[in-house]
């Protein structure tokens, strides 16, 4: 028992970077924008994240909470520049959108590890932030709810993004399917004619979903510095995360309430080499297991032909208006 | 009170060009109150794009417009539907895995009146009162074709549109969907609402409407009353001289058996049964028509006899000769290239010209080879017989192309077609199929492409003419082979029926008779 809810400890901590990617990218999806550099925003969030909480120690004294508030708000800002560079390429200039995305990932993760190393230097060394800092990033302390036998750590003995994470998760999905605003978002995505002939501004959508989104998975990078790796950057931190989030959005089949389980079976299957090692089983075969998870999620999906639990039909095409 | 306050809109010296193509050069353009209007025009005499400019798609270059004697600037889709124009598309402009209900509040400010329930009811009620019938809670994919227009007309009205512009309506309806439509059409007029119908139909035109306005290459020709007009008169505004409307039928004496087709089963893309054990022969020197409502098997059926489509039961026979003896070779379970190599030259002209007939990024030299590169031996292509073929077929169909070497997409739709049909003809086929090959095609262009079905009947070949326009299979047609549902309701003789009749049978009346 003790070993399981490690587990589902360990699995919630790995799932909720990758979560919020998710979360992102299909913010993104939704509005018919396919964007490939949710590793490039993830790096760009991580790195000013970290910056942001170092310098407002360093610069305001600012230590705890506000340093932690500092990194949200810088990293979030981040992650939305990157995608602001995308929405203008693919939504102005109309640029193909698989080659911005691809752009944007091997910039952001440059940007990333050039600040990243630039930043240690400054710091001397290594760059760390103060512990008390790094108390901000740890897990809380919710009194009686976390003293309940059993139920108390598995839902409520993690870290405070953890929480923000499952708030985006349930509002994206009340915005997405109450809300007018979430049903013109969506037929953005489906068919950009459609909703502009309709009467809604496609642009603006585009532009707005895209770049929250952004800011999204800048959050998802910033939760890697922040709490993976407590406070210290670490050369290619983020490796590989950004593409797992892009994998999970297929997994969660566009939707961010099934994000939510989604990515904790796919936190899940990174940590169970260490929860569930079987003697002769290399490392190797342990970390292909979400892209498993994915292949066999795509090929149900296409035996289901499902045409609601698909990706938004205009996806990764641009619109313009007076196309023939 | 002048003359001019009882007009809906009035357009005047409308201008519009994309890039060096003029599309619209000075039209002028009135719509009355309480009046059905024809839009007529060829495929490229810019009637879509006038009124595209009225519903706020496209901006004019030059001319202005007034909506109920104001002077208006329309920059987008919502300032058309704020002045009370609608326009139903000929693509529906719909989001497939919305609701009825959520596609017509798309794009409306949230209030009171778009609560779901109030909703449903209001849209209940312009059902009833124009006498649709639609679920406001269906998922759009869900729909039928005449049901998702149903939606458009729908949507336009909920907003409160008192103009109306639909583009090519009946192009996808039965004739009896059509003859519902133009009822709806009549209660909307007699509502004192204003409608245009854009369509190259003339029979439509007489029908329906008060006064027809007839557009070519992007000029007004006139606007005249529909009572003055006849489909002679029309035809020659439209195309700019005098046509025989007539489509011919030469007989052909000799028939011989070429296709037994035996109780035919086969599959469509999502594993449901598209063509359900159908029977039919097919004759060379003949040509038969295919009529059906669109998704009821024709492209099955066509995709099952070249090889491409799986077949779960029956058979396909093909007269044919191998090795200097005449047998029936069994087409089913073998793949279009195992087919070619016994010797049986079947040509077929799918419905998708650019995406399963020709390849629209590559010129004619290599399309012509994408047919013969077999008859070539060695590693290496031979461009030079494709290349002559090309120049030949250039000249031998009247083919408007900067060269043999423009791709083919930058080619008009008439034009591809002549290319996709004069390559299939010039491999000297047994049989050919067509899927409907004057889709989209102006007057001057179908009728040439009717020439050409009628050369190769003569010639002795078999013609499977799969089409839409019914009086055309009427007219050209020897036999006519109804399907419904995936199966065959009759197979007519099209000189001694009626078009209420095989529309009966589109819709699954049954039928005894069996023609000629």
């Amino acid at each position: 028992m003790d070993r399981f809810i490690n587990f589902m400890n360990a699995a919630v901590l790995a799932g909720t970077p990758l979560l919020l990617g998710t979360l992102g990218e299909i913010l993104t999806e939704k509005s018919g924008n396919l964007n490939l550099g949710v590793e490039g925003m993830m790096f760009m969030g991580a790195i000013s994240g970290l910056a942001g909480a170092w310098f407002a120690e360093q610069w305001f004294g600012w230590t705890g909470v506000p340093a932690a508030l500092i990194a949200l708000l810088i990293s979030f800002l981040a992650g939305a520049f990157g995608a602001l560079i995308y929405a203008f390429l693919t939504v102005t200039l109309r640029a193909n959108q698989n080659v911005t995305g691809l752009t944007l990932a091997i910039f952001g993760t440059g940007f990333g590890n050039f600040f990243g190393e630039l930043l240690g230097k400054r710091a001397g060394g290594f760059v760390t932030v103060t512990s008390a800092t790094k108390q901000a990033f740890a897990k809380l302390d919710l009194g009686p709810l976390s003293q309940i036998p059993v139920l108390g750590r598995l839902l409520f003995s993690y870290n405070w993004l953890v929480y923000l994470a499952v708030i985006i998760a349930i509002m994206m999905h009340l915005f997405l399917r109450k809300t007018r605003r979430g049903l013109n978002l969506r037929a953005v995505g489906e068919s950009p004619a459609t909703a502009d002939a309709g009467g809604i501004n496609v642009n603006v959508y585009k532009y707005l979903a895209t770049v929250v989104g952004g800011g999204i998975c800048g959050i998802g990078g910033m939760y890697m510095t922040m709490v993976t790796t407590s406070g210290v950057w670490v050369h290619n931190t983020i490796l590989g995360y950004g593409w797992l989030a892009v994998a999970l959005v297929i997994f969660a089949t566009w939707s961010p309430a099934r994000a939510l389980y989604c990515g904790l079976i796919f936190g899940g299957l990174m940590m169970l080499r260490l929860y569930l090692p079987i003697p002769g089983v290399p490392q190797q075969i342990y970390d292909m297991l979400p892209y498993v998870a994915t292949i066999v999620v795509l090929i149900v999906m296409s035996i289901r032909q499902s045409k609601e639990y698909a990706q938004p039909k205009s996806s990764g095409l641009n619109y313009f208006r007076e196309e023939r | 009170m002048t003359q001019e306050d009882k007009l809906a809109i009035r357009m005047r010296h409308i201008s519009k060009s994309f890039g060096t193509v003029v599309a619209l050069d000075a039209v002028d353009f009135e719509l009355k109150e309480g009046e059905i209007h024809a839009l007529l025009g060829e495929n490229g005499s810019g009637k879509t794009t006038l009124m595209n400019i009225l519903s706020g798609i496209y901006y004019p270059d030059d001319g202005d417009i007034a909506i109920m004697g104001q002077d208006v600037a329309i920059c987008s889709p919502k300032d058309a539907f704020n002045l009370g124009i609608g326009m139903i598309h000929q693509h529906f402009k719909l989001v497939d895995v919305l609701s009825v209900a959520e596609n017509i509040v798309l794009g409306l400010p949230p209030s009171e009146e778009t609560k779901r329930k109030r909703l449903n009811q209001t849209i209940r009620d312009i059902a009833d009162r124009y006498g649709f019938d639609i679920k406001p809670e269906s998922k759009i994919y869900d729909l039928s074709v005449s049901e998702k227009q149903t939606v458009e007309i729908i949507k336009v009205l909920y907003r409160g549109a008192n103009m109306l512009i639909l583009d090519e309506p009946t192009a996808v309806l039965t004739p009896q969907e059509t003859e519902k439509l133009f009822d709806i059409l009549r209660a909307m007029k007699a509502d004192n609402k204003a409608i245009v119908i854009i369509t190259h139909k003339l029979n439509e035109v007489l029908a329906v409407s008060d006064r027809v306005t007839i557009l070519r290459k992007g000029q007004k020709i006139d606007t005249i009353p529909t009572a003055t007009a006849n489909r002679q008169i029309l035809t020659e505004m439209m195309v700019g001289r005098k046509v025989d409307l007539q489509i011919e039928r030469p007989e052909v004496t000799e028939r011989k058996l070429m296709l037994q087709v035996n109780q035919l089963t086969a599959l469509g893309p999502d594993g449901r049964k598209m063509i359900d054990r159908i029977s039919f022969d097919a004759y060379g020197g003949e040509i038969l028509g295919v009529a059906g409502i669109s998704g009821s098997g024709q492209k099955e059926l066509c995709e099952a006899i070249a090889g491409l489509c799986p077949v779960v039961g029956g058979s396909i026979l093909f007269e044919t000769k191998l090795n200097g003896v005449d047998v029936a070779e069994n087409l089913v379970g073998q793949t279009p290239e195992a087919i070619i190599r016994k010797g049986i030259s079947l040509a077929f002209v799918p419905e998708d010209r650019l995406g399963m007939g020709l390849v629209a990024s590559h010129d004619m030299i290599d399309n012509v080879m994408l047919k013969n590169y077999r008859d070539h031996k060695g590693p290496f292509v031979d461009r030079q017989t494709a290349r002559e073929a090309a120049e030949e077929m250039v000249d031998a169909l009247e083919i408007v192309t900067p060269g043999v070497r423009t791709p083919i997409r930058q080619l008009s739709g008439g034009n591809v077609q002549k290319v996709l049909l004069g390559r299939e003809i010039r491999s000297n086929p047994q049989m050919l199929m067509v899927a409907y090959p004057v889709r989209g095609l102006d007057i001057n262009a179908s009728f040439t492409i009717y020439r050409l079905l009628n050369e190769q009947k003569m010639k002795g070949v078999s013609v499977i003419f799969v089409g839409e326009d019914l009086d055309v299979l009427m007219e050209i047609s020897d036999r006519l082979l109804v399907l419904c549902h995936g199966r065959i309701s009759g197979i007519v003789d099209p000189r001694t029926v009626t078009k209420e009749h095989v529309g009966l049978l589109m819709t699954g009346g049954h039928d005894e008779e069996v023609g000629a």
